[in-house]
């Protein structure tokens, strides 16, 4: 699946499940048909940028500069091939 | 409201909250969920009540919402209660037979920010459905799946299992992707309330379980399948070897409030007796679900007896379900029959061998359907 994902790639957050801050739980967490899954804070802030617009190159840069980190793009796009295997993102481009 | 005074450990919030909006309901499934006295059962929450348990329980954590009943349409305000929802950031699940569902209805539901329908079908053929539902509701059941896709909501299908439309598990797969389901639950009926009284009618064999359980796996992989119609098989207890860990652990995650306001950890727990469950009407969700009696009293590992109590397996399953306990031994503290380690054991080993002898045609038994003078009927006895 990380084939497919290119540095251009634009993603979008599902519109059959629902990405929401959660203040008891202090957390984000996915809501779907019968089910929930709770995220870190890295997933929730790659998931939010799966908005349409941003691509991947801009995903990574805004992590990098929001969580002071480099070399955190693999990482990102593990996560969003998983995400794309959920059905929680689409491949947009 | 009796409040627990024993040692309890730290109580996580009721993520879940099943909202059984009514009794009520237009179809008579023999293995309904729903209490065997609801016809004595007559009062109903009002819209006002309802908005203030949503708001309550909503403070507290719950997130995921089941609106269900009795068939939850019956409710006239039923849209006022999504959108109070809504507002307040549930994800709100109608869990309904679709009876008398329509498109303009759904279409009302959706704006007031419903986000999903799981509706249910009894058999893929309309005989065998309109039979089990005591409704002739099959071809409109189908339309109904129609009109849910064609608004853009993902669709659950829900199936419930047993003997009588075990044998059609290849079509019930077949019927599901035709009518474009998101999900397909194919629930193996659990033995309370009705589906008790109706077990002999209801029981699989073993033999049926297993070839119909293949079948669902094997569809599972189906090029066309995998990836776009999740699959859900929930096994049938009774050919388990170990309990289920019911409802997550007592009062843990589910939160059921029935139509009468009274709160309960799951939506059989009113079939267990002496449990003096308290009522919204009376106390607050946060009272309830944390200092009352009857949700602290299988909370922990305190109420346990052997074989549980020294189990190492007790933290996996919780000792199973009490209702099934106190239905099948007469002590909801006993450990769940369907553990092969449970001195009970032997009722769930009767059951199962009496079924291959009513699955045959000449000694099947009748069938006792959920209906209002039925229900009354047993209030009699």
């Amino acid at each position: 699946m990380s084939d497919q994902i290119k540095s251009t790639s634009v993603f979008q957050f599902s519109k059959e499940n629902r990405l929401q801050w959660e203040p008891t739980q202090n957390k984000h967490v996915i809501l779907y048909p019968e089910g929930m899954v709770e995220l870190n804070t890295t997933s929730a802030e790659i998931l939010k940028l799966c908005d349409g617009k941003h691509s991947l190159n801009e995903i990574v840069s805004e992590l990098e500069k929001k969580f002071s980190a480099t070399g955190i793009r693999s990482e990102i796009t593990d996560f969003l091939s998983v995400a794309i295997e959920k059905n929680w993102v689409s491949l947009k481009t | 409201m009796p409040t627990s005074p024993k040692t309890i450990p730290p109580i996580s919030p009721p993520r879940w909250l099943l909202a059984e909006l009514t009794y009520a309901c237009p179809l008579q499934c023999p293995y309904c969920s729903n209490p065997v006295n609801f016809s004595g059962i007559k009062s109903e929450l009002s819209t006002q009540d309802w908005k203030r348990v949503l708001s309550q329980a909503r403070a507290m954590g719950s997130v995921q919402l089941g609106l269900s009943g009795g068939e939850p349409l019956v409710r006239k305000d039923l849209a006022e209660i999504v959108d109070h929802a809504r507002t307040l950031g549930y994800y709100s699940n109608l869990i309904t037979s679709g009876y008398g569902l329509s498109l303009a209805r759904i279409q009302e539901l959706k704006k007031a920010g419903l986000d999903h329908i799981q509706i249910s079908i009894q058999a893929s053929d309309a005989t065998l459905n309109n039979y089990i539902a005591g409704t002739d509701c099959f071809e409109h059941k189908r339309e109904v799946a129609g009109w849910i896709k064609e608004t853009g909501y993902p669709m659950v299908l829900c199936v419930v299992i047993h003997r009588q439309n075990i044998d059609q598990m290849q079509n019930i797969l077949e019927m599901a992707t035709e009518l474009g389901a998101d999900y397909l639950e194919l629930a193996n009926t659990q033995y309370y309330g009705w589906a008790k009284l109706n077990r002999d009618y209801l029981l699989p064999t073993r033999e049926q379980v297993e070839s119909s359980e293949r079948i669902a796996q094997a569809y599972k992989k189906k090029p066309g399948v995998k990836g776009k119609m999740k699959i859900y098989y929930v096994v049938p207890d009774y050919y388990e070897d170990r309990p289920k860990a019911c409802m997550n652990g007592w009062g843990t995650t589910f939160l059921t409030i029935a139509p009468d306001g009274m709160a309960l950890p799951c939506h059989a727990a009113r079939e267990l007796e002496g449990l003096n469950f308290p009522n919204v009407n009376e106390n607050s969700v946060s009272d309830i679900w944390n200092k009352s009696t009857a949700f602290n009293q299988f909370r922990g590992d305190d109420w346990m007896q052997e074989p549980c109590r020294t189990c190492p397996e007790k933290d996996k399953d919780f000792g199973g379900c009490h209702c099934q306990a106190f239905l099948l031994t007469g002590d909801a503290t006993n450990a769940d029959p369907v553990c092969s380690k449970s001195p009970h054991h032997g009722v769930i080993e009767q059951a199962i061998e009496l079924a291959v002898n009513f699955a045959k045609p000449e000694t099947s038994p009748k069938v006792f359907v959920r209906k209002r003078q039925n229900s009354k009927a047993l209030e009699r006895d």
